[in-house]
């Protein structure tokens, strides 16, 4: 095709390279110069067409977009239908947490792909008990005050530890690091833990008893679930509750699609694209949920619209909508009493250069048909 | 050891908790107790609770005794030659009033043949777990509970034959049936309730089918001729008020016909309908804003000047006129005093509603829907015998509202027209439907309610056989007439020259905010100004302080209060909203400047 690279040299710049080498990759064997300047030509003008136009409320149309559907969505949050066990916010309070950019999410997860693509569903399993966070109490067959000794006896549950791949030794180690002031003994499947402090009463030690259950002693801090599931041929672990920084470490996990649903996490740990990327999917996922079909492009304005900051902000009156730099346009959201008092502290001048102001004082908005002004060239004007 | 408790306040133990509460039962029945008090045994908590509080809503039952009604055929007997009544029987123990609570404690049978040994009571009838307006449902027991909560919300709407001496009465807003009929298919309640003597509806012939698209959710197309002939024709009474007020100082309102020089006169066209006394005369035909009770008021501030002024008497027109949109003949006057001992007129206006388009109408089943179109009678559809529907009914609203009493109904009101009986419709107790579609088929009828019908539009016949009947409709009290408004330009708002709101005030129909949205989402920037320029205002600005400046026409002078003389004032067209706002930000002391450039 060599032949025509002049050609499509020309309309390089004008047509993105991606549809150029579409048409390249497309061409028939024997095509004629002119065919292809005449395809090239259209295709240009096709291009130029698919645009938006210049003052085309886009923003608006995007909120339009979601937010008629929204109306139909269901409120319900619960019964995501019984396939998965873990329960995971969805409809309109997810959509509303996304966009919101909240910090705290009802229910954090992730999914963990794993870096060995074959794996025997033991070997998942045993990732998955790995992963999750465990404390004392789940590993032990009894656990019980001796009061004789003033100790408690911890009577570990060797089947489960296996499974969770634990040595006993690391348990008392963990032990010993979360509890204070005690002294943890191993002895085969059974620990001893003393207070370290003699003639404490037995009070403390059954307190110290409901502590010892508690404790964190392997897994990850956070992961609350797992759930191993078979996606397509792949196996992923579902969870409850997230830790992306650390589940990265672990070699058995393909670092490059585990992903958790915490957009503040995600920014965190990979990064702003990351983070906008996630967005994106996240919405997208919801809406599809509900059989909602909106264009991508909708939501990618919205979610740049969030991210241009170098932050991820939430569209409230404490995210982008309180940076936007009319008065009246920030009064007219939320709270204009607060916006107007510090305005006038400030002496905050207000440029009327967006919408809500103008169609406050009754003027034509500078979108669409009340973008364009007449700008002339005044030869005989006096030149100060 | 069961603990006994009084109005929740505990009084004791007793040994053997269910030989207690037999024991007080046994005394409420003989007298001994208070017939209001009712007592309940709770296993759980092994308490006894006896009731004497007033607010318990309590229903009357027969009591049973050893499988047998305590209420024999002697007492229907002694009760239909009304030798006992009700009171009586509560008095001999045949009939008891059970709380919500103590019902908890019984066993109720429904009918009289289901009774055994374990029943403590037996319903009076069936139907009495309905309410009366529910009662009114014929074949209640064949549709949801929802459906015949509905149908019993229509009753409430329907205008009917409300009271006998309506014309001697002055009430608010009411319509009146102009013939009313008693239902064909009807139940119990409306005997008791004597409902024939103050019916609500009309028995009229239904075809339920699609017709031309007119009647499609819900919409029902009525029969041009039927309304010609009566059919759903009302009358709307109005009643007008006027008062001759009285003021401190002596000062007092005067019904009369208004002198010229009066301040507010209105033109002698409107007053045209006025008597001497002020007050229109009986069936005069008024229209809006004409005057029903001429009033002159004095004025509401009185100066020192005015009473040396000549001539003028500076008394206030305060003349009651006929409503914005609404009119009538006047029907009847009333003069008289009200407690003040104020003279008190009023005028009762008259207008009748024939239906029209957008009419609310309804069956006995909640199912509600408005005239769609009304088809001049060879427009219908008509059977062989030459029946035309008067309201033809859409089958789309039957499946997922499951009202099978209305299709019930609808064979129940055919048998009823054809053998000229009443059909017993009542809940639970119904003429069963086999029994009507076997007389259907007895008087030369298909026995599910069928008949061939003709395309009234092509003469065709339809292809399928339509279901058609007659049935009992009621027309709703709101009719499109009562809340038709439109409006180009008319009264605003003072405060912010705005146009006012609500049918009342003649206002405007708001564009609101997300009907802006829709603007600013095509583009159509100066349509959208255009929209928003009920308000607008040429506001003079001081372009050196940015506030509001002054143009005096009169002295030709242009000045800011603040700048003095010397400054370049430019006119900037605005909301006048807006320069509200800006005044209320001045008077919050947050000053706000308006700095110009020019626009190209």
């Amino acid at each position: 095709m060599a032949e025509f690279d002049d050609l499509f040299k020309k309309y390089e710049g004008l047509i993105p390279e991606s549809l150029l080498n579409d048409v390249k990759d497309h061409l028939p064997a024997k095509v004629k110069k002119s065919d292809v300047q005449k395809i090239l030509e259209k295709l240009h003008i096709e291009y130029e067409l698919a645009k938006i136009d210049a003052g085309e409320s886009v923003g608006l149309i995007a909120a339009e977009s979601m937010g008629e559907p929204g109306t139909q969505m269901t409120l319900n949050t619960k019964h995501a239908g019984g396939v998965s066990e873990l329960q995971v916010t969805i409809g309109l309070p997810r959509l509303i947490e996304i966009f919101d950019g909240r910090k705290q999410l009802v229910t954090p997860s992730m999914e963990i792909y794993l870096s060995d693509k074959n794996p025997s569903p033991d070997k998942v399993s045993r990732i998955a008990a790995k992963i999750k966070e465990t404390s004392l109490n789940e590993l032990v067959k009894t656990i019980e005050v001796n009061v004789a000794d003033a100790t408690i006896e911890v009577d570990l549950d060797k089947n489960l530890l296996a499974k969770y791949g634990i040595r006993t030794q690391a348990i008392a180690k963990a032990l010993q690091k979360g509890l204070k002031n005690v002294n943890v003994k191993v002895k085969e499947d059974s620990l001893f833990i003393k207070l370290t402090k003699e003639g404490e009463e037995l009070n403390k030690l059954y307190a110290l008893k409901e502590e010892a259950k508690k404790t964190f002693v392997s897994g990850i801090k956070g992961i609350k679930q797992v759930l191993p599931v078979k996606k397509g041929d792949e196996y992923v672990i579902m969870t409850a509750g997230s830790n992306l920084k650390k589940v990265l470490t672990f070699e058995e996990v393909d670092s490059y699609k585990t992903k958790c649903n915490d957009i503040f996490e995600t920014l965190k740990v990979l990064g702003l694209e990351a983070a906008r990327q996630l967005i994106i999917e996240e919405a997208i996922k919801v809406l599809e949920d509900q059989g909602i079909n909106i264009d991508i492009r909708h939501i990618m304005l919205a979610t740049d619209i969030m991210c241009a900051t170098g932050e991820v902000k939430g569209i409230t009156r404490y995210g982008i909508v309180g940076e936007k730099s009319s008065v009246l346009a920030r009064a007219s959201f939320e709270t204009p009493i607060k916006h107007i008092i510090a305005a006038s502290e400030r002496g905050e001048i207000d440029k009327l250069s967006s919408v809500i102001e103008n169609v406050m004082i009754n003027q034509a908005i500078p979108a669409g048909t009340g973008l364009p002004s007449l700008r002339i060239k005044s030869e005989g004007a006096v030149k100060k | 050891m069961a603990e006994v408790y009084i109005d929740s306040n505990f009084i004791g133990k007793v040994e053997e908790p269910l030989l207690f509460i037999e024991q007080v039962k046994a005394e409420r029945r003989v007298n001994n107790l208070n017939s209001e008090l009712n007592v309940r045994y709770d296993k759980k908590s092994d308490e006894i609770h006896i009731e004497l509080n007033k607010g318990r809503i309590r229903r009357p039952l027969i009591i049973v005794e050893n499988g047998e009604s305590k209420l024999t055929l002697e007492h229907l007997e002694k009760l239909e030659k009304k030798e006992i009544t009700w009171e009586d029987l509560i008095k001999q123990g045949v009939i008891e009033y059970i709380d919500a609570s103590e019902e908890e404690n019984c066993l109720v049978a429904f009918y009289h043949h289901e009774l055994t040994k374990a029943h403590t009571h037996l319903e009076i009838a069936p139907f009495v777990i309905f309410s009366l307006a529910t009662s009114l449902v014929p074949y209640a027991n064949f549709c949801l509970a929802t459906r015949a909560h509905g149908g019993s919300k229509g009753q409430k709407q329907a205008i009917g034959f409300y009271s006998a001496n309506y014309p001697l009465r002055i009430d608010t807003d009411v319509h009146l049936l102009h013939y009313p009929q008693a239902p064909l298919v009807k139940s119990l309640m409306y005997d008791i309730a004597h409902e024939d003597e103050h019916p609500a509806g009309q028995n009229v012939v239904v075809a339920i089918l699609s017709y031309e698209g007119y009647n499609m959710d819900d919409a029902i197309i009525l029969n041009k001729s039927s309304v010609e002939r009566g059919l759903a024709r009302s009358t709307y009474f109005r009643p007008y008020v006027g008062e001759e007020l009285r003021y401190s100082g002596g000062l007092v309102d005067q019904i009369c016909i208004p002198d010229k020089d009066v301040k507010g006169y209105k033109s002698e066209k409107d007053y045209r309908f006025l008597n001497e006394d002020g007050i229109a005369y009986i069936e005069a035909e008024v229209h809006p804003d004409d005057v029903l009770i001429g009033k002159t008021s004095p004025p509401r501030f009185l100066s020192g000047m005015d009473e040396y002024t000549l001539g003028s008497s500076h008394r206030r027109e305060s003349s009651t006129t006929v409503r914005h949109g609404e009119k009538g003949i006047i029907d009847f006057v009333v003069v008289t005093e009200n407690e003040e001992g104020n003279k008190f007129v009023q005028v009762r206006v008259r207008d009748q509603r024939l239906p029209e388009i957008g009419d609310k109408f309804s069956s006995r089943h909640g199912q509600k829907g408005v005239v769609g179109m009304i088809f001049p009678q060879s427009d219908m559809p008509f059977s062989a015998t030459g029946i035309v529907p008067d309201i033809i009914f859409s089958p789309h609203s039957i499946p997922t509202r499951m009202t099978i009493s209305h299709l019930i109904e609808l064979v129940g009101g055919k048998v009823s027209a054809l053998n000229g009986r009443y059909i017993d419709g009542t809940a639970f107790d119904a003429e069963p439907e086999e029994a009507l579609r076997q007389e259907l088929l007895s008087l030369g009828f298909r026995e599910n309610g069928t008949e061939t019908l003709y395309n009234g539009l092509t003469g065709q016949e339809f292809k399928v056989k339509i279901f058609i009947g007659n049935q009992y409709y009621l027309k709703l009290k709101h009719l499109v007439a009562n809340r038709m408004q439109s409006r180009a330009t008319g009264p605003i708002a003072l405060l912010t020259r705005q146009p006012t709101e609500g049918k009342a005030k003649e206002g405007g129909l708001r564009l609101g905010e997300m009907e802006k949205d829709t603007f600013v989402a095509h583009g159509a920037s100066l349509l959208l100004k255009e929209r928003f320029d009920s308000d607008k205002t040429l506001i003079p600005i001081c372009e050196n302080c940015g506030m509001i400046a002054t143009d005096d026409k009169f002295k030709n002078r242009q000045y800011c209060s603040a700048c003095g003389e010397n400054v370049v004032i430019s006119y900037v067209e605005m909301s006048y909203a807006f320069k509200l706002l800006l005044d209320e930000l001045k008077s919050m002391t947050v000053f706000p400047k308006i700095s110009l450039e020019d626009q190209y």
